[in-house]
């Protein structure tokens, strides 16, 4: 909306320009602007005129006095980007109008960082399981495509930190880091030219590594009960994890799924003499034990 | 005037007259279902009895229907009600009688034997209730002796439960751009097998959420011609657990009505997943499951609730395997009734005949739902 309606003010304006009888009239323009800072534009020439400044998000206009310099205060052009001068002078008589072009270029301070991290949860161990993404930004949100030096580090719960350098290539900079061995809640931060941006990382633990239960009679019942369930880096099985309990019998069975609680699961079942107890986790499967009691 | 203006004239008049004439002499069905007057008839045989028993339960009138009954000392009209629709809230308690079969099963000059099947309008579906029913000849009329079924009573007491849930912060409108959300839980179908059946194609699976966080999960499956193009997209609807726990399993049975197997080149699969806030309880036993194959198989057993609170829609979903472990169809049944804490309530799953003789193997799951949730 704002673009289209940039594009039909510039039309305007130099439809206006073309109908403008000609007065002498030239522009000397700075060959770029930071954005948000203070500029001016010499003119000579007499007369008076009006001058345009058109970009894709913002457009000025300026009556001004030929032959004076125009002034813009800091913060008039904010939005990086190429921009259009229009320089039309006015009144009968008055000359072609004169165009010109300038651009404005992100301040080369960072002043904000977007940090795109994935996964938000991952598997312990994984190889380049997690990647990382920056892009940096000036104050007024322009992308500063100059290349710029960027931090990025991991830090585990258990104080293990990896870290990675890169340079921002068109704006952008990003890394590949390995998840670590131990699960928990691991800081991912990036920072550029004294500021940071940090997101949260969760490393969980992976399937059971082993799987073992045990019995116990309790009166009419039996109480199964697994042991503590552990991925194979030794992290325990991260509770509410559903671990099903199987028992066959001579012509039926029992079944039920018990989510791990303190890292262990345990359930009571009714006894059956000659039974098959089995114990199974997602894909993984566990001991059995055969109940001759 | 016009033909159609004389059309309209015709009909408008016809439906008006056939109003007047349904109001002033309505048939006897229809006074019955305005409440103005009842099918009651006299019970002057077995069936009618049992007519009338089934009538009365149908309007609700339970005062009634207790009366009628010959063992009105083994059971007060409280019990005889919840014995019907259930103590605790579940399906049935928000169905009603869409109608009952009567069969007679044996009858002697002063007593007889019935099966009486109600067909109760559930929201997923009929829901049949079998009864055996006693009649006794008292004078002219007979009695229905309603088979008192005993409530187990849990002592009191206190079950300990570690209640164990998933809260979910998700990303909000506000947030800027590049502010991560949280990731979907990842689900993995583990298996799928299409079958050609005379009332069209199914697509069976088995999905299983590989993640730690509890799931929402769907399975949408498209059938596709040589060309690539789509026959039809259908989802998992109801025969689905659509909440997985970790490392949990769930079967699925897509239907494609209509289709034929032969016209499809391939079937592309599409899981779904999203963060879901859930609790890990209630856990539910499944106990002495049995597959039953003969002409009428089934698969039987009985659901017990571990926890201390009541579940009110629990849903059994089995697994059927031939013997090489291969998927063979994919089974469900609604349990109309609430599961109150360790209490054994039977369920009963019919299997089609001739899948029945490849089935060697199943595998039950309960999707559960409480009123109000489990916090």
């Amino acid at each position: 909306m704002k673009a289209g309606v940039v594009i039909v003010l510039g039309a305007l304006a130099l439809a206006a320009v073309r109908e403008t009888p000609a007065q002498d009239g030239s522009l000397n323009l700075p060959k770029s602007v930071a954005a948000g800072s203070a500029f001016s534009i010499p003119t000579s020439g007499s007369g008076k005129a009006a001058l345009y400044i058109i970009g894709l998000g913002q457009v000025l206009k300026r009556y001004v006095q030929l032959g004076e310099t125009v002034y813009f205060p800091e913060g008039s052009l904010h939005d990086a980007g190429s921009y259009v001068v229009i320089l039309a002078p006015a009144g009968a008589g008055a000359s072609a109008a004169e165009t010109d072009a300038f651009d404005v270029t992100p301040v080369p301070t960072p002043a904000r960082l977007s940090f795109l991290a994935k996964p938000s949860r991952l598997p312990v161990s994984l190889h380049d399981g997690i990647t990382g993404a920056a892009y940096v930004f000036d104050a007024y949100g322009n992308l500063i495509v100059t290349p710029m030096p960027v931090s990025f580090q991991l830090s585990g719960p258990s104080g293990s930190t990896q870290k990675s350098d890169a340079v921002t290539k068109a704006g952008a900079a990003w890394v590949e880091m390995d998840s670590t061995g131990k699960q928990g809640i691991d800081q991912f931060v990036v920072s550029a030219g004294g500021i940071s941006s940090t997101r949260v990382i969760r490393q969980v633990p992976g399937d059971p590594c082993t799987l073992k239960m045990s019995a116990q009679a309790s009166g009419q019942k039996l109480q199964l009960k697994t042991d503590p369930v552990l991925d194979c880096s030794g992290n325990a099985v991260l509770d509410g994890t559903i671990v099903t309990f199987s028992e066959a019998y001579d012509g039926g069975q029992s079944t039920v799924d018990v989510p791990l609680k303190h890292g262990i699961a345990a359930v009571s079942i009714p006894a059956h003499h000659g039974a098959t107890l089995s114990v199974a986790c997602g894909i993984v499967l566990g001991n059995q034990i055969r109940w001759e009691q | 005037m016009k033909r159609g203006t004389l059309l309209a004239f015709f009909f408008g008049t016809v439906t008006v007259a056939v109003v007047i004439i349904g109001t002033l002499w309505p048939v006897p069905a229809a006074r019955a279902y305005a409440g103005e007057e009842s099918l009651i008839e006299s019970s002057s045989t077995p069936e009618a009895a049992v007519r009338n028993l089934g009538e009365e339960i149908r309007t609700h009138d339970w005062q009634k229907a207790y009366a009628s009954l010959a063992n009105r000392a083994q059971l007060t009209e409280f019990e005889f009600e919840h014995d019907v629709t259930g103590y605790d809230v579940g399906l049935r308690t928000y169905s009603s009688l869409d109608h009952y079969e009567i069969s007679p099963l044996h009858a002697s000059d002063n007593d007889a034997t019935l099966q009486f099947t109600l067909y109760w309008s559930t929201v997923v579906g009929p829901q049949p209730d079998t009864r055996t029913l006693h009649l006794l000849r008292v004078g002219n009329d007979w009695e229905v002796e309603w088979p008192v079924s005993e409530r187990p009573i849990v002592p009191p007491q206190v079950i300990p439960v570690e209640y164990l849930r998933w809260d979910v912060i998700n990303r909000g409108p506000g947030d800027d751009w590049g502010v991560q959300d949280v990731d979907a839980p990842s689900v993995r179908i583990v298996d799928m097998h299409p079958v050609q059946r005379a009332d069209g194609v199914f697509v069976l699976g088995e999905l299983l959420n590989q993640d730690v966080v509890p799931a929402y999960v769907s399975v949408t499956a498209t059938l596709q011609r040589q060309d690539g193009s789509a026959i039809a997209t259908e989802d998992a609807f109801d025969r689905i657990s659509h909440i997985l726990l970790p490392k949990q399993v769930t079967p699925f049975l897509i239907e494609f009505p209509d289709a034929s197997l032969a016209s499809v080149r391939s079937i592309r699969m599409e899981p779904f997943s999203t963060l879901v806030s859930a609790s890990a309880d209630p856990v539910i036993e499944i106990d002495n499951q049995h597959f039953n194959a003969g002409p009428e198989a089934s698969l039987t057993g009985e659901l017990i609730n571990e926890s201390g609170q009541v579940v009110n829609v629990p849903e059994v979903l089995g697994t059927l395997y031939d013997q090489s472990g291969q998927l063979v169809w994919v089974v469900d049944q609604y349990v109309d009734h609430a599961l109150p804490p360790q209490t054994p309530v039977a369920f009963k799953i019919p299997i089609p005949e001739d899948l029945a003789r490849k089935v060697s193997s199943e595998r039950l799951i309960v999707a559960t739902y409480s009123f109000g949730g489990y916090l």
